[in-house]
């Protein structure tokens, strides 16, 4: 990442000096409004919550517990509920859409493939609707009497109507079709668009030396996607472990509910975290930790993510 | 070997087409659903009814939705211009004029994109609290003014902008500011329709914070409409779905406006 120096051919010394002042100058000010910005919106949030998880509090009486927080995390049953149900969606939603995502991509950089813009704009489409918009659409159409079940049965795929959203099981695979749906087409952009900047030649001349569909998505494309891949790979990690908007849209009764989802099935991590804050008495301090824990995953999840795709960078 | 072909052809058409239709029928039954009852629509009936201007006119008699509306306009219009200057010039600055210094905070801001929001929300919610910004759009603005991704997408856009041009200028006499006014931005079109959309996009679908800086009636945004209509006791689902859909209008007619250079702009920024 690290940009090199322009590279200095000026013979004097105070020429180049006078350079660096100028780049100084400038480069301070056309950066200075963001970094202000985020010093006051991002950094002192990020240190000050930091701070807040080392104390305990109820309503406006805090009192300093270290890592107290910390430990009682392990013995909080809502709490791990809660880090089952993310992890849940992180092993299994995350890999089969961007697999997905990959598939539909190769297929439409294919140039022998006819109308490729109209199957590009429609699978893409649900990539510009709301989160709340397609849990409550979603909510909807899964609902026990709702269009999938009809649809199932008269088709005579199921004898009997599944119960989405009612029971725990069912509850979570609804949740993971909906963010399939949602999120597909967007990681597809993705992937399309570096497909675009391989060139031709490399598929050609594999052609020529006989290599397969399949020969051709492993040795060719995968590689050259690899950086593209793991920026979504990152994106998609940051997102399945913040899921807030979704669970807390399918579950019955929204944010306010008892629980959220049937045995709180789609009990996530910052839906947990909303609950301490706002509809418990609030503890930010605890609240602030279970944050933390989220941070710490994503970090060691995109590391392990940079690692798998041996980026030395 | 041909008839193998040929039937490849056939399966990846089939393919695309499920794919196409699972993604698009969702959009068609949101239409559908507008013009029903909430009996018909839990039923699961697809075809076209005659309850389109009851819907409206409830949703309309029930809630301030021009009010609502605006407000998200506002919100998201703001939002957008805020971070199109503000990343942009970031972006600019750390690729252009590039020191030591500059790239370890550079890096120091993408590790910030890995915080979820959530860590944040506390501390700034008491912020707001402190600036009296509570149940305030201008709270729910100042917060969202820069955009770290965006940062990071403009620099990599800025990587390909020819230097020689922005040397041209300076010899012919042009402040630092002023080239980056009349020279990139506008050669970068692409890059910032993109970038807007993408703005507008989290912008105006965004929830959570919405839902905790927003607190009375007045100030709501849609989103946090449809969520107070869906988790209602006895759903209205007609109405619901005439509000979903006067709140996904905007969003499909900037994409389909502004397509051609969200593309370009993507692939732009991932050609480094």
């Amino acid at each position: 990442m690290a940009e090199k120096l322009p590279p200095l051919t000026l013979s004097s010394l105070d020429k180049k000096r006078r350079k660096v002042s100028f780049n100084n100058r400038y480069g301070w000010f056309f950066i200075s409004f963001c970094l202000i910005l985020l010093a006051l919106f991002m950094l002192y949030p990020i240190i000050s919550s930091l701070i807040m998880s080392t104390f305990s509090s109820r309503g406006m009486i805090s009192r300093y517990v270290g890592l107290g927080n910390y430990k009682r995390l392990l013995h909080d049953t809502v709490f791990l509920q809660a880090l089952k149900n993310t992890l849940l969606f992180f092993i299994i939603q995350m890999p089969i859409m961007l697999f997905l995502a990959l598939m539909i991509a190769t297929l439409l950089n294919n140039k022998a493939i006819k109308f490729r813009g109209v199957f590009r704009t429609g699978i893409f489409l649900p990539a510009v609707t709301s989160l709340v918009t397609y849990a409550t659409l979603f909510k909807m159409m899964f609902s026990l009497e709702g269009f999938v079940n009809r649809f199932l049965m008269t088709t005579h795929l199921i004898s009997d109507p599944i119960p989405w959203l009612v029971d725990p099981f069912w509850a979570r695979i609804t949740v993971m079709i909906a963010l399939t749906w949602r999120w597909t087409g967007y990681n597809m952009v993705f992937y399309l668009s570096g497909l675009q900047n391989i060139p031709d030649e490399l598929y050609e001349a594999a052609k020529i030396d006989g290599a397969n569909a399949l020969q051709q998505l492993g040795r060719i494309t995968v590689p050259l996607l690899k950086p593209i891949i793991l920026f979504t790979a990152v994106t998609s990690t940051i997102g399945t472990l913040q899921l807030f908007d979704e669970p807390t849209s399918f579950a019955s009764g929204g944010v306010t509910a008892a629980t959220i989802g049937p045995g709180n099935s789609l009990l996530t991590m910052s839906v947990y975290i909303y609950n301490l804050c706002f509809k418990y008495m609030p503890n930010f301090g605890y609240a602030a930790t279970v944050a933390y824990v989220i941070v710490i995953l994503v970090a060691i999840l995109a590391f392990v993510q940079f690692k798998l795709a041996g980026d030395r960078r | 070997m041909k008839g193998k072909l040929y039937l490849l052809r056939v399966l990846q058409y089939a393919f695309l087409l499920s794919c196409f239709i699972l993604a698009v029928f969702p959009f068609f039954w949101m239409v559908v659903g507008a013009t029903n009852t909430a009996v018909d629509i839990i039923k699961g009936k697809i075809s076209f009814g005659n309850q389109l201007i009851p819907n409206l006119n409830r949703l309309f008699s029930d809630y301030d939705v021009t009010g609502i509306f605006w407000n998200s306009c506002k919100i998201s219009l703001l939002t957008v211009l805020g971070q199109l200057l503000f990343s942009s010039m970031a972006g600019y600055g750390f690729e252009l004029f590039s020191s030591k210094t500059r790239e370890r905070i550079y890096g120091v801001v993408l590790l910030t994109m890995m915080v979820p929001f959530a860590a944040l929300m506390i501390p700034l919610f008491r912020l707001i609290v402190s600036f009296n910004l509570l149940d305030n759009h201008a709270g729910l603005i100042l917060t969202s003014l820069v955009s770290v991704f965006l940062v990071f997408f403009f620099r990599q856009s800025f990587k390909s902008f020819p230097k020689e041009i922005i040397q041209a200028a300076r010899v012919d006499g042009a402040g630092e500011f002023r080239i980056f006014c009349s020279i990139v931005v506008p050669a970068m079109k692409a890059t910032y329709a993109a970038a807007a959309i993408y703005a507008f996009m989290t912008s105006w679908n965004s929830y959570m914070w919405p839902l905790i800086v927003l607190q009375s009636n007045e100030q709501k945004t849609m989103q946090l409409l449809i969520s107070t209509l869906s988790s209602a006791y006895f759903p209205e689902y007609g109405v619901i779905m005439t509000a979903i859909i006067i709140s996904t209008l905007p969003m499909i007619c900037i994409f389909f406006s502004l397509q051609k250079h969200f593309i370009h702009g993507i692939t732009g920024s991932l050609k480094q």
